[in-house]
């Protein structure tokens, strides 16, 4: 289980002492500010792990909460309260960004769930051949070939049409390829959202693989995007 | 707690402004001189006879100093703040400022001026001490709580300096606020809160590209980006460069080994491109040392083509921006034109191009004047953050990360932890553990930037984790939190998750003082305690009187004394012999309030005078020649232009 803030929940208001739920941003007795909750991302929302979501609702919530517990508003308050503005608002706006990015969100749910994710930042798995799609390892192959080509014709300062056309073509390929593997995604989305524990079992399965295939295109995509536009 | 008011300032690279909420509306606070800009120049007065530190002055005065005493005089500091060693010596090519002999590489850069040495921050303390003497006297109480706007793309150590320049001036920095966010929160305030705009901030050292979404009182940045090395400095330099290589190859005469020449130059390349915003062409007139005059015409089209690199370098960071926020040029509704180099015509083609607004029916927004509005914003903000202020309970400021934030990883590559354009406050938690069995320590470096190693990228700080309890390699579990606060400063804090531990952490900032060596640069001042700033009052107020009874001493000899009736007269004495006894005493309101007195009673006197004057005036001068002395009083002062070296 991912592990949001590390900090200690207090069982009463740190500022009436009444007892509350842990999960609060707010006393509800008082209304001073509480130390980061915590729950996951959705519950800042006063959400249900979910991936189906409102984003117009998403936003206007995120702007209510910004006004009630952005440091701007703590700028003259005590020294606790400034601190867990901070914390509270790092949260908030952690959760937004991830929760508002279809991708991110599907990646932050299932790793919510247990699932084993790859690294969204690690970029040097790119080249490794095993972690190629096994659908697309021809096309994948001449595609590399084609980059290499290209990258050296570049630096010898030469031009190649064909070339050119060959890559522009690929990367619309790919780009549908893409497209498909969003559409699929927000397919398994409603079946995760609605499914009983099985569904949900098996979306969450198949929206792993969506997700590696997934990052390994657009990984693709940018490479030949990058190495058209040099 | 201080409760006193929250000033906005902008701290420029060419021009410092002070200002604060009247209400409802921002306003600029002026100096003694009545100015609303104070220039970034800091100088060194001559060494005392006698020993003793000699006095630091700041604004027009010091500019002063500029012709005169170059080696004593440091402006354009702004480039150099949070900078590393081989940065500043690149920077100040250009500049007649040098680094102090005995810098070693690690420290922060000193600056030689005159027989001492500073730290950026301390130049720049000086400035803000200068707006926060201001403000003080303005509103007759002390000011201790700030905003100081910042360029967006400034990076970790940039906002670190600037904040250290504040405490070092006796200001709590409240918040550092992002310059184009300022000027969008400035031209926000009175309008229909909603809708997509751009601010193009080109200033004297840095270029600023900013795109907010507005709804409700919000101000959500979407993207920024920029260029922190990028701006009408640079255009200066084109033209100084021109002239100087001119005089050389024409003449013979290489100025660039005659600092306080190389300033008078500078100064006419300065007003030749003010000149060329308004006309078609300017012209170089200048004399050498050695006789010969070194006379050139600039035609605007050859200006033009002479800049285009330099305006052709902010289209870049404007496209990435646009494509961060996922918009095209179209579906930004406004642009926002900000700092004085955005007088230049070809930059207001340039942004009109990239955002496609004739097409569109639009143009640049220009009503509030560039070289202000970011202090007028950075006032909306401080409003903001004092709280209590009906004209700003409905907005808040939602701002981003302009560059994003990265751990080396094995073999140098970045791990990107957290991403560019993120909402701060913004934070990531990430996991180490150590490789070695009963490895007590582990180093973590922390980078700023966009590129894939960190060599690339700006080194931001060295963490090392300590007291981590002895066990075998692998099983040690150090969580280690990075939190971007709301000024764009990085926080870490790390604990051991085996053992509960809090692990200790040393920072070593790759640039940048110690809390301790800030400690021991807050500028010698008595600006802190409030029976300090008595004592200051005390003595204004006794100069301020100085000044009218010296000026009254001579009023008999004057012919307008004589227009004055008897009784008039002896009200002034009164006055006089009333100021004169007071300013002795200990109580800086009733001196004040008898140089008021004195100034009501010669009220009469000084309008006679002033009728003589200009009598005097006219009759001796033609009407263009006065005409043209008070124009240079009315217009408002250009941000690189008001130099007044003789
Ligand atoms: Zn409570």
């Amino acid at each position: 289980m991912l592990k949001v803030l590390d900090s200690a929940v207090p069982v009463a208001c740190w500022s009436c002492s009444v007892a509350h739920n842990e999960s609060i941003l707010f006393c509800p007795h008082c209304s001073k500010i509480q130390p980061p909750p915590g729950g996951d991302y959705f519950s800042v929302f006063g959400l249900a792990p979910r991936l189906d979501l409102d984003l117009g609702m998403l936003e206007h919530e995120f702007h209510r909460l910004s006004r009630k517990l952005h440091p701007d508003r703590f700028a003259r308050a005590l020294p606790n309260e400034k601190d867990w503005s901070l914390a509270d608002t790092a949260l908030l706006n952690d959760a937004y960004r991830t929760l508002r990015d279809p991708i991110r969100r599907t990646g932050y749910l299932l790793k919510l769930q247990g699932a084993e994710m790859g690294e969204e930042h690690s970029g040097k798995d790119r080249k490794d051949p095993s972690r190629v799609p096994a659908d697309l390892l021809e096309e994948v192959f001449e595609l590399n070939m084609q980059l290499e080509e290209m990258r050296m014709a570049r630096k010898m300062g030469q031009t190649d049409p064909d070339l050119q056309a060959d890559l522009t073509a690929a990367k619309k390929k790919f780009d549908g390829l893409l497209d498909a593997v969003d559409q699929d995604l927000r397919g398994q989305w409603k079946v995760w959202d609605e499914g009983d524990e099985a569904a949900r079992q098996s979306a969450q399965k198949t929206m792993v693989a969506l997700l590696d295939r997934r990052r390994y295109l657009s990984n693709l995509v940018r490479d030949v995007t990058e190495t058209l536009g040099a | 707690m201080s409760e006193g008011r929250v000033v906005g300032i902008d701290l420029g690279t060419t021009n410092s402004l002070v200002a604060y909420m009247e209400g409802a509306a921002p306003v600029v606070i002026p100096g003694v001189d009545g100015s609303n800009l104070v220039p970034s120049v800091v100088a060194l007065d001559p060494l005392p006879e006698g020993g003793g530190r000699p006095t630091v002055t700041v604004g027009n005065s010091a500019r002063r100093a500029l012709i005169e005493t170059p080696e004593r005089v440091i402006y354009s500091v702004k480039r150099l703040m949070g900078r590393g060693l081989s940065e500043v010596q690149s920077e100040l090519k250009l500049f007649p400022f040098r680094l102090a002999d005995d810098v070693e590489a690690g420290e922060v850069p000193r600056i030689q001026l005159g027989e001492l040495k500073f730290t950026p921050p301390e130049i720049s303390a000086y400035v803000l001490r200068q707006l926060k003497r201001n403000a003080e006297r303005f509103f007759g109480a002390p000011v201790t709580q700030a905003v100081i706007t910042v360029p967006a793309y400034f990076n970790d150590a940039q906002r670190q300096a600037t904040k250290d320049a504040g405490r070092m001036a006796g200001l709590e920095v409240l918040r550092l606020v992002n310059e184009p966010t300022a000027a969008a929160l400035a031209y926000g305030l009175d309008r229909a809160n909603v809708g997509t705009i751009a601010v193009y901030d080109l200033g004297g050292g840095t270029f600023d590209i900013s795109i907010l979404k507005l709804r409700d009182g919000i101000f959500e940045v979407q993207s920024t980006n920029g260029d922190t090395h990028l701006g009408g400095d640079d255009i200066d330099n084109l033209l100084l460069t021109i002239a100087l290589d001119e005089i050389y190859s024409e003449h013979g005469v290489d100025l660039r080994a005659h600092p306080s020449a190389v300033q008078a130059v500078r100064k006419a390349a300065i007003d030749a491109k003010i000149k060329l915003s308004t006309e078609q062409a300017a012209q170089f007139d200048i004399e050498l040392p050695n006789g010969d005059r070194y006379q050139r015409e600039i035609p605007r089209a050859v200006f033009e083509q002479l800049i285009e690199p330099v305006l052709e370098r902010t289209a870049g960071p404007c496209k990435q921006a646009m494509t961060d926020a996922g918009l095209t040029p179209d579906q930004i509704d406004a642009v926002v034109m900000v700092g004085g180099s955005t007088r230049i015509p070809a930059v207001r083609q340039l942004v009109d191009d990239l955002f496609q607004l004739a097409p569109r029916g639009k143009k640049p927004h220009i009503e509030l004047h560039p070289d202000e509005v970011v202090a007028l914003g950075a006032a909306v903000q401080a409003d903001i953050l004092a709280g209590a202020s009906t004209a700003t309970e409905e907005m808040l400021l939602l701002d981003v990360t302009p560059l994003s934030l990265g751990i080396e990883a094995l073999g140098g590559t970045v791990a990107r932890i957290i991403q560019r354009n993120s909402t701060i406050p913004a934070s990531a938690t990430e996991h180490f553990t150590t490789g070695v069995d009963g490895q007590t320590n582990v180093a973590i470096h922390v980078v700023q930037g966009e590129r894939e190693l960190a060599a690339d990228c700006r080194s931001l700080a060295r963490f090392d984790l300590k007291g981590i309890p002895p066990m075998s390699a692998g099983l040690p579990r150090i969580e280690v939190r990075f939190l971007i606060d709301a000024d764009g400063i990085l926080q870490v804090s790390a604990r051991e998750q085996r053992s509960g531990k809090a692990a200790q952490i040393e920072v070593k900032p790759t640039y940048g003082l110690s809390d301790e060596q800030v400690e021991s640069m807050i500028l010698e001042s008595f600006d802190h305690a409030e029976e300090d700033f008595a004592k200051r009052l005390l003595i204004e107020a006794r100069n301020e009187a100085e000044t009218i009874l010296s000026a009254v001493e001579r009023a008999p000899e004057s012919p307008a004394w004589q227009q004055l009736t008897g009784e008039e007269q002896a009200a002034v004495s009164a006055a006089r012999d009333r100021l004169a006894a007071v300013k002795l005493g200990e109580d800086a309101a009733a001196i004040r309030d008898a140089t008021l007195a004195l100034d009501q009673a010669t009220r009469r006197f000084a309008e006679l005078m002033m009728e003589a004057a200009v009598t005097t005036a006219i009759r001796g001068k033609t009407m263009d020649a006065a005409g043209e002395e008070m124009g240079d009083e009315v217009t408002a002062p250009h941000p690189m232009a008001p130099a007044e070296f003789k």
